[in-house]
């Protein structure tokens, strides 16, 4: 009823509640193009037969559930080396990103901008050819393998590439960067009075760590560890250059299916699979993380 | 670690604590005494050394030299977590992951206290903000994370408490009445306070001693009544109160008294408050000390004549003039408005007078301005 009174003043409001749509737009356009449809695509290709049955005769589509489940049923451990190897090599570069975050954001003073900048100096060069570089490093002409030999945990006979240790190692160093930054910017954001106010209040430098340093920078921790994470599941590169036949990972299943056999079914399949159950770990991850604060 | 916050009892004692930063130094070979159980303020324009000063007593900085005790024990390099001390931060520095009841448990979940949940209660009340305790810091306005501040700090009880401007961010009615549950803990816990402040107001009422701090160095320390009365400096002149400073010459001396000559007028101040190196002196009075009178009055006591006045301001209860002297000084003067006469006016041909009791003498070769332009309740 008061319609006809309000829409002279809702003219410049309407304006206003669309202004953050049309700021969208570009996003929203490019997303729907090259990740809503590829999706779709994907979803679609994944069911263009039936994988249990294939019959070439027939030409028949799967079923989605019945596609989905034997993909997943017959990579099983493919999956399960992926999740185990992105989860160890996770816990190794938190283990290795913490102290040096900790380092830069408290410690390094005028070297902080430096040290940053090194942190990310890995990115100057290839993926690939860093990773092969560790193949070189971790080879039985590497400083590694001498340092075993003279300490005779190695024999001549033995090798420590073309391993699962490898792959794990070559992945915690790849996506190490994606854990120090996230986690030097939540550290550097502590305010430290807050540190000596704990020290005021009868805490040790442990306690005081325990109690305000871990907490405050929880945000860091949940996404430096989603960052390495993810990418770290879903590589392909460390587990071809650094492993053997018995280390694959489903990105390297999904990569030669697609490929090399050019089963376009399966390779969808698993690529969906892989990205439900990812979605669902970290949901479940960010859930139990509780951290509002994340975004 | 407990034990050791704890043992360390009697007076906090400060022996030629110098700090540097660099070339800079913020607090210059200070010496002093707090006694237990005492209330101690410092008080000092912005940038003078206090809370680097209160830094180095609760261990978060080490000095360049000197030392410092809590009664026997020497505690210039102990660790800040096992000092029987707790700071009031300046800017709070309360935990934003912890809400403000687990703000103010802190200290006694660290010491291994029983009842922290009853403790934690009861100073809440006595900040009064029982009703906030499930907030987060960054969910309270910034009068009431200082008071949760303060709350996290004495709910320790700990032998000496560092307060560094712990009421600053409180408007006037709140921070009077924080002052009295302040003075109220602090005689009926028995602890010794050394309190931080800009207000001078604050210092004088709360305090049983002030240090007046300027550029890293104690000017002056003594009781508020002492410190006005007889300042030594005339940076504690000008800065507790104001003070009407005039270049002199002792010309004379005459029993417990000189005789001071003031651009040709002579008057009196008493030995026992001067502080002259030579000759050469500032003579000082306050301006509430001094009374007004058309030139042709004759009054005893101490007189300067010839003044004219340039300004008056009319504030009620008194009326404060300001007196431009043949000298070309300008002389404040304020009136109390209980003789019934009404206030002189502006142009007026004035002379002063005053009890030569209430005048002191300092050091001539001193800066007459040190300390005025310093406002000493900025934030
Ligand atoms: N870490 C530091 N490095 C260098 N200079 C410092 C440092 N901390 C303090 N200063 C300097 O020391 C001097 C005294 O500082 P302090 O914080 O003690 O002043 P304050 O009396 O507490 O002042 P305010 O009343 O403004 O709080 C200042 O000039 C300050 O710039
Ligand atoms: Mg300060």
């Amino acid at each position: 009823m008061n319609a006809t009174v309000a829409s002279p003043v809702k003219k410049p409001r309407s304006r206003k509640i669309a202004m953050p749509y049309l700021l969208l737009l570009p996003g929203m356009l490019w997303l729907i193009t090259f990740f809503l449809i590829p999706i779709l695509t994907l979803v679609k290709t994944s069911v263009n037969m039936d994988l249990a049955n294939y019959d070439p005769t027939t030409g028949a589509t799967g079923s989605f559930w019945g596609n989905f489940w034997y993909a997943f049923r017959t990579h099983e451990a493919p999956f399960a080396r992926s999740f185990i190897y992105a989860l160890a090599a996770t816990l190794i570069a938190l283990c290795i990103a913490y102290p040096l975050a900790y380092g830069i954001a408290f410690k390094a003073g005028r070297w902080k901008n430096v040290l940053l900048v090194l942190v990310v100096a890995p990115f100057f060069t290839s993926f690939i050819l860093r990773t092969i570089a560790w193949k070189q490093i971790l080879g039985q002409q590497g400083p590694v393998f001498r340092l075993l030999l003279d300490l005779h945990l190695v024999t001549y006979q033995s090798h420590i590439t073309a391993s699962a240790g490898a792959v794990i190692a070559g992945l915690s160093y790849n996506f190490l960067p994606f854990m120090t930054l996230p986690l030097y910017s939540s550290l550097e954001r502590i305010d430290p009075r807050t540190l000596e106010a704990s020290g005021d209040l009868y805490a040790n430098a442990f306690t005081t760590f325990r109690k305000v340093t871990l907490p405050l920078s929880l945000p860091g921790v949940v996404a430096g560890t989603l960052l390495t994470f993810i990418p770290a599941a879903g590589d392909y590169v460390n587990a071809e250059i650094l492993g053997n036949p018995s280390t694959t990972m489903i990105g390297n299943v999904i990569n030669a299916q697609f490929l090399r056999t050019s089963n376009y079914t399966l390779a969808a399949a698993l690529s969906f699979v892989f990205m439900v159950i990812i979605i669902a770990i970290v949901l479940f991850y960010i859930s139990r993380a509780g951290t509002e604060e994340l975004v | 670690m407990a034990d050791a916050s704890t043992s360390a009892k009697g007076d906090l004692k400060l022996a030629n604590v110098t700090k540097s930063f660099g070339e800079f130094t913020a607090v210059d070979d200070l010496s002093l005494v707090i006694p237990e159980g005492s209330f101690f303020a410092l008080l000092g324009p912005s940038g003078c050394g206090k809370t680097t000063t209160l830094r180095m007593i609760a261990g978060l900085e080490v000095p360049t030299a000197g030392t410092i005790h809590v009664g026997n024990t020497d505690i210039t390099d102990m660790r800040p977590y096992k000092r029987p001390v707790n700071t009031v931060f300046q800017n709070y520095a309360l935990f934003p992951h912890l809400s403000i009841f687990e703000n103010v448990a802190f200290g006694l979940r660290r010491r291994g206290i029983k009842d922290v949940k009853e403790q934690v209660d009861k100073v809440l009340n006595l900040v009064e903000l029982p009703h906030l305790a499930e907030r987060k810091p960054t969910q309270l306005s910034g009068g009431q994370q200082q008071r949760i501040a303060v709350a996290r700090a004495i709910v320790n009880r700990p032998a000496l408490l560092l307060l560094d401007e712990p009421l600053g961010a409180l408007d006037l009615k709140l921070r009077r009445q924080m002052q009295i549950e302040l003075k109220w803990i602090q005689t009926e816990v028995g602890l010794t306070f050394v309190h931080v402040t800009h207000d001078q107001e604050e210092a004088m009422t709360m305090a049983d001693t002030i240090a007046v701090m300027n550029e890293g160095r104690i000017e002056q320390m003594g009781s508020p009544a002492d410190l006005y009365d007889n300042p030594k400096t005339a940076f504690v002149a000008n800065f507790l109160g104001q003070s009407n400073l005039i270049q002199g010459k002792i010309v004379d001396s005459d029993g417990d008294s000189h005789v001071v000559d003031l651009y040709g007028q002579k008057v009196s101040v008493l030995k026992r408050r001067t502080v002259a190196k030579d000759s050469s002196v500032l003579f000082g009075i306050r301006p509430e000390k001094l009374r007004i009178q058309p030139d042709s009055h004759d009054k005893p006591g101490n007189v300067l004549t010839g003044g004219k006045i340039s300004d008056v301001s009319y504030i009620g209860v008194s009326t404060q003039y300001q007196v431009e002297m043949p000298w070309g000084q300008e002389i404040m003067v304020f009136e109390q408005n209980d003789d019934g006469v009404p206030p002189l006016d502006k142009g007026d041909e004035v002379r002063l007078s005053w009890e030569p009791i209430f005048s002191f003498a300092l050091d001539g070769n001193e800066d007459a301005t040190a300390g005025v332009d310093v406002e000493p309740e900025a934030e």
